[in-house]
């Protein structure tokens, strides 16, 4: 018809209740029937009905069209606000109220008008009749709601006395709107009788459904209006126990009230935020869980049992299912009791539920306690695995917001752990919660890295050495041998010191040198070792095992009498391979002291020594503690002498001779065993004479008597000489590990030495064991003949 | 992986049963059932003063031809019972605890929430979608 012009609010009620009546949907023409019925909502005389109908051209057209409908809409609103209808005053009247409808609906409109009148905002939710407008959350359908409009009047006689009574609300979500509308008293506006004492304390969250229109409707209310929507854990019975329940509720009202009030507003606002999030929490809300929160729990920060919480939530007459259900999403960290956020989300559920809305698989991101603050946390003081929550979801806190999603992704590692307090008290945003491990660990690398040095005294001067000569010498043949390393010599491991090229630093070799007296200075020593495990830490050889415990010195057997390991071992980069060669447990003996304790032996060592250097092809080193040279220097020119007439030939006088004549088996153990050579050197060389092959003289008297006995033998020659090897070879073995300062040509020679002993041992062996047999033979054969011949001088 | 998932209170009645081929559902209840007198067995040969120490997995309880199955018990004698697939090769027994734990991790989830009683058949959400997950690979 005639141009229609109408504000935003007007245009939006407008569109809110033609969807409203547009039960079918076709977004074109309203059913009559609902158009009818709104009309007479608005109560006003039929006439005025039908004038408007008329005027608005349905009555022409026979149904509502959408500008139909918006024009019977304004001339009910100038019909209400007294204006006589006229086409005209469609457009003519400036400042129309919107269209009231409905006894209480009216009021509610009315208020409605006035809140869209004065808010410029949209609500988007007018009366608890129109369903929110689509796209909304949850819609609900304005039918069942209109539909509780008509029972409702019956309904509003009883309002105030009983709280939430809605004796005739089977469907859940219409009690909550028939409450709504019970609360408002068809001609009260303004007075939202709170009316019933106590028993709201049951918040109802309209948020959400089609009662979040007696929200908005709420919005240009005081307070009690949301309370009321929100009490909805009573019920007929309830009201006492809902008094029971909140006994405190009825002091509450009045805050509740204040409360409510102020955040009616606010609930507008939450309203249309909920558009976007259908879980929010609004600040009036948010609010009252929190009053309740106290009844039950005065201490903000503190928790809510389960039990407790169970009661409580209990009286929402919500399904045991359901209720377990919202405990399970909102008990965040899974400890039984509620914090204030936790019970908020809770709460806001249960509205939510009683609503109609579906409980979420998921908590809600709005809903999810928001982690701890390090900036509040100190007041999150007393919840011990608690995560201290910030200010409520729906309050951006300032500062904590923009760190709070983080938080919750770092929910489930931290939920363990109960560090946060300790945190809490470091400011900080909450990204340093997700690197508490980083914040926990001291960044000392010194006690994290380095790992326990043990102290040891004798071992470590070992290891110490070890380890030198790790660095030291590539060529190690035996990496145990610095542990034979007697660290007895004080000197020596000081000339070790300082030889000792360590790469990681001249510390350890400071602190050897500084360490004069090893026993006596242990602990520099054990922080030599330290400061060196610790070098070695850098070094290449970090990866390599603490060296293991000094191997006890086996006595020095003939195998080892040389100790090969240590001479080998010491070889490299050491001169004083003498003090290798003592066993560790012998006290650190001077050098020179070395030299008269095998003086004995050493002189004959030193002639075969030097002669057989010089005569020798072996390259014999020079043993200095083999020395005595000057008692067997004469011997040594008489070696010398004879061993270049010949070598088989010998001179019985002459040891060195024999010794020279035995170069290549016998040049240390004829050396070794001076003593003994010398006294079998006349017999020796008288049988060594006969014998080729070269033999040191047997030192043995035994052998001697063998050599008597035997001296038909051919083989004794051999047996003698074999013994004389053999006691040589035994002689000189003692002696032989004696000598000092040996170097690797000592080595090689000993070896070469000991090994030709044994070959030559071997084989005197053998033939010791033949000539055993013939005598044996010998022996028998006499036996048989003296009995033989024994019978017959019998006879 | 499981095939069927039972979680039986202390006085031997079921709280929460599920199996995946909804078929043969009776077989599986069968076969946990049989399968608890061989975790009392192994319950009552560890010995009174072992409780403490006693180790909640059981391990596999007795293996049959297409199945095998594990139990695990709690300290407060709730047991869990788990039938696998014996074709699936795969999976080791570090897998078996992992998952036991889980069920316990969610068990205890479900005691915590007051409004549960403890007796009352699981009706968690959360739990059943854990034990989905558990389940959920058999195929």
């Amino acid at each position: 018809m005639e141009g229609l012009t109408l504000s935003d609010a007007e245009q939006k009620y407008y569109s809110d209740l033609f969807s409203y009546c547009d039960i079918e949907s076709t977004k074109k023409v309203v059913v009559n029937g609902r158009v009818l019925e709104l009309f007479r909502a608005a109560q006003l005389p039929n006439d005025v009905v039908l004038q408007i109908m008329e005027l608005c051209g349905a009555t022409r057209l026979g149904y509502f069209g959408r500008s139909q409908f918006y024009i019977a809409l304004k001339l009910v609103a100038v019909a209400q606000s007294g204006f006589p209808l006229r086409v005209e005053s469609i457009n003519t009247v400036k400042d129309l109220p919107l269209p009231r409808f409905v006894a209480s609906k009216n009021e509610q409109e009315s208020r409605h008008a006035t809140s869209y009148s004065s808010d410029s905002e949209n609500q988007g939710s007018y009366s608890g009749v129109i369903p929110p407008p689509p796209g909304r959350g949850q819609v609900k359908k304005g039918p069942g709601s209109h539909d509780a409009v008509q029972p409702r009047p019956a309904a509003d006689q009883q309002e105030p006395a009983s709280p939430v009574v809605s004796p005739q609300q089977s469907p859940p979500t219409s009690p909550h709107t028939w409450r709504k509308h019970n609360r408002h008293p068809s001609g009260g506006n303004s007075e939202r009788p709170l009316a019933g004492p106590g028993p709201f304390w049951s918040p109802f969250g309209d948020t959400q459904s089609g009662s979040s229109a007696g929200d908005a409707v709420w919005s240009g209310q005081s307070p009690p209006p949301p309370q009321e929507n929100w009490v909805s854990f009573a019920d007929t019975p309830p009201t006492s126990t809902l008094l029971t329940m909140h006994p405190a509720s009825v002091q509450d009202q009045t805050t509740v009230r204040t409360v409510a009030s102020a955040t009616t507003a606010n609930e507008i606002r939450r309203q249309s935020s909920s558009y976007d999030d259908p879980w929010k929490i609004t600040d009036e809300q948010r609010q009252y869980y929190v009053n309740q929160f106290k009844t039950i729990q005065p201490d903000l920060n503190g928790f809510i049992p389960g039990s407790a919480a169970k009661e409580f939530f209990t009286k929402s007459k919500l399904p045991i299912l359901e209720l377990s259900h919202i405990w399970e999403l909102s008990d965040f960290d899974k400890d039984g009791a509620l914090t204030l956020d936790e019970f908020c989300a809770a709460f806001h559920l249960v509205v939510a539920r009683k609503n109609g809305y579906d409980l979420p698989e998921k908590l809600p991101e709005s809903l999810m306690p928001k982690l701890i603050d390090l900036e509040d946390s100190a007041d999150v003081g007393d919840q011990p695995g608690e995560v201290g929550y910030s200010g409520s979801p729906a309050e951006a806190p300032p500062s904590k917001s923009p760190s709070m999603p983080s938080l919750n992704q770092t929910w489930p590692e931290l939920n363990q752990s109960s560090e946060w307090e300790t945190f809490s008290e470091r400011s900080s945003s909450s990204q340093t919660l997700t690197q508490f491990d980083s914040n926990i660990a001291p960044a000392d690398p010194d006690t994290a890295i380095v790992h326990p040095v043990p102290i040891r005294m004798t071992p470590s001067k070992i290891h110490m050495q070890e380890m030198e000569l790790k660095r030291t010498s590539s060529d190690h043949t035996n990496p145990t041998s610095p542990l034979l390393v007697k660290t007895s010599d004080l000197s020596e491991e000081n000339k070790i010191n300082s030889s000792v090229k360590f790469p990681s630093g001249n510390t350890v070799a400071d602190g050897y040198s500084s360490s004069d007296s090893f026993p006596s200075d242990p602990e520099q020593i054990g922080s030599n070792v330290t400061r060196q495990r610790s070098h070695s830490g850098t070094s290449p050889d970090n990866t390599a095992p603490p060296p293991p415990p000094p191997r006890p010195q086996p006595s020095h057997s003939r195998s080892s009498s040389l100790d090969m390991n240590r001479t080998f071992a010491v070889t490299t980069g050491q001169q004083q391979t003498g003090a290798v060669a003592h066993p560790p447990a012998v006290p650190p003996r001077p050098q020179p002291s070395q030299a008269p304790g095998p003086s004995v032996h050493r002189p004959v060592d030193a002639d075969g020594l030097i002669t057989h250097t010089s005569t020798s092809p072996q390259q014999i080193p020079e043993q200095p503690n083999f020395a005595d040279f000057s008692q067997f220097e004469v011997f040594a020119a008489s070696n010398v002498t004879e061993e270049q007439d010949g070598e088989a030939e010998k001179h019985p006088e002459v040891l060195p001779t024999e010794k020279a004549s035995d170069p290549a088996t016998s040049l240390r153990i004829a050396q070794a065993d001076g003593k003994i050579e010398e006294k079998t050197a006349a017999s020796v060389p008288a049988n060594v004479s006969k014998g080729t092959t070269p033999l040191a003289p047997p030192p043995k008297p035994v052998r001697r008597r063998l050599k008597s006995e035997d001296e038909l033998r051919p083989d004794v020659d051999e047996h003698t000489q074999k013994t004389g090897v053999l006691a040589a070879v035994l002689a000189s073995q003692p002696s032989i590990p004696r000598s000092v300062g040996k170097d690797k040509k000592a080595i090689q020679a000993s070896i070469r030495r000991n090994k030709e002993t044994n070959t030559v041992l071997a084989r005197l062996n053998s033939e010791l064991q033949q000539q055993l047999k013939d005598v044996l033979e010998e022996r028998i054969s006499l036996e048989v003949q003296l009995e033989q011949l024994r019978p017959f001088s019998h006879l | 992986m499981a095939v069927c998932i039972a979680v039986i209170a202390k006085e031997n009645y079921p709280l929460y049963i599920r199996s995946t081929p909804t078929e043969n559902e009776l077989k599986f209840h069968y076969m946990v059932h049989t399968s608890l007198d061989v975790v009392d067995e192994k319950i009552s040969a560890m010995g009174k003063a072992l409780v403490d120490q006693r180790e909640l997995y059981l391990g596999l309880l007795y293996p049959t031809e297409d199945y095998k199955v594990y139990g695990y018990v709690t300290n407060s004698k709730v047991k869990f019972v788990m039938v696998v697939d014996s074709s699936n090769t795969a999976l080791r027994d570090n897998e078996i605890r992992s998952m036991f734990r889980k069920l316990h991790n969610s068990y205890t989830d479900v005691m915590c929430n007051p409004f549960y009683n403890p007796g009352d058949r699981i009706q968690s959400r959360a739990f059943e979608n854990m034990v989905t997950s558990m389940m959920i690979q058999v195929c």
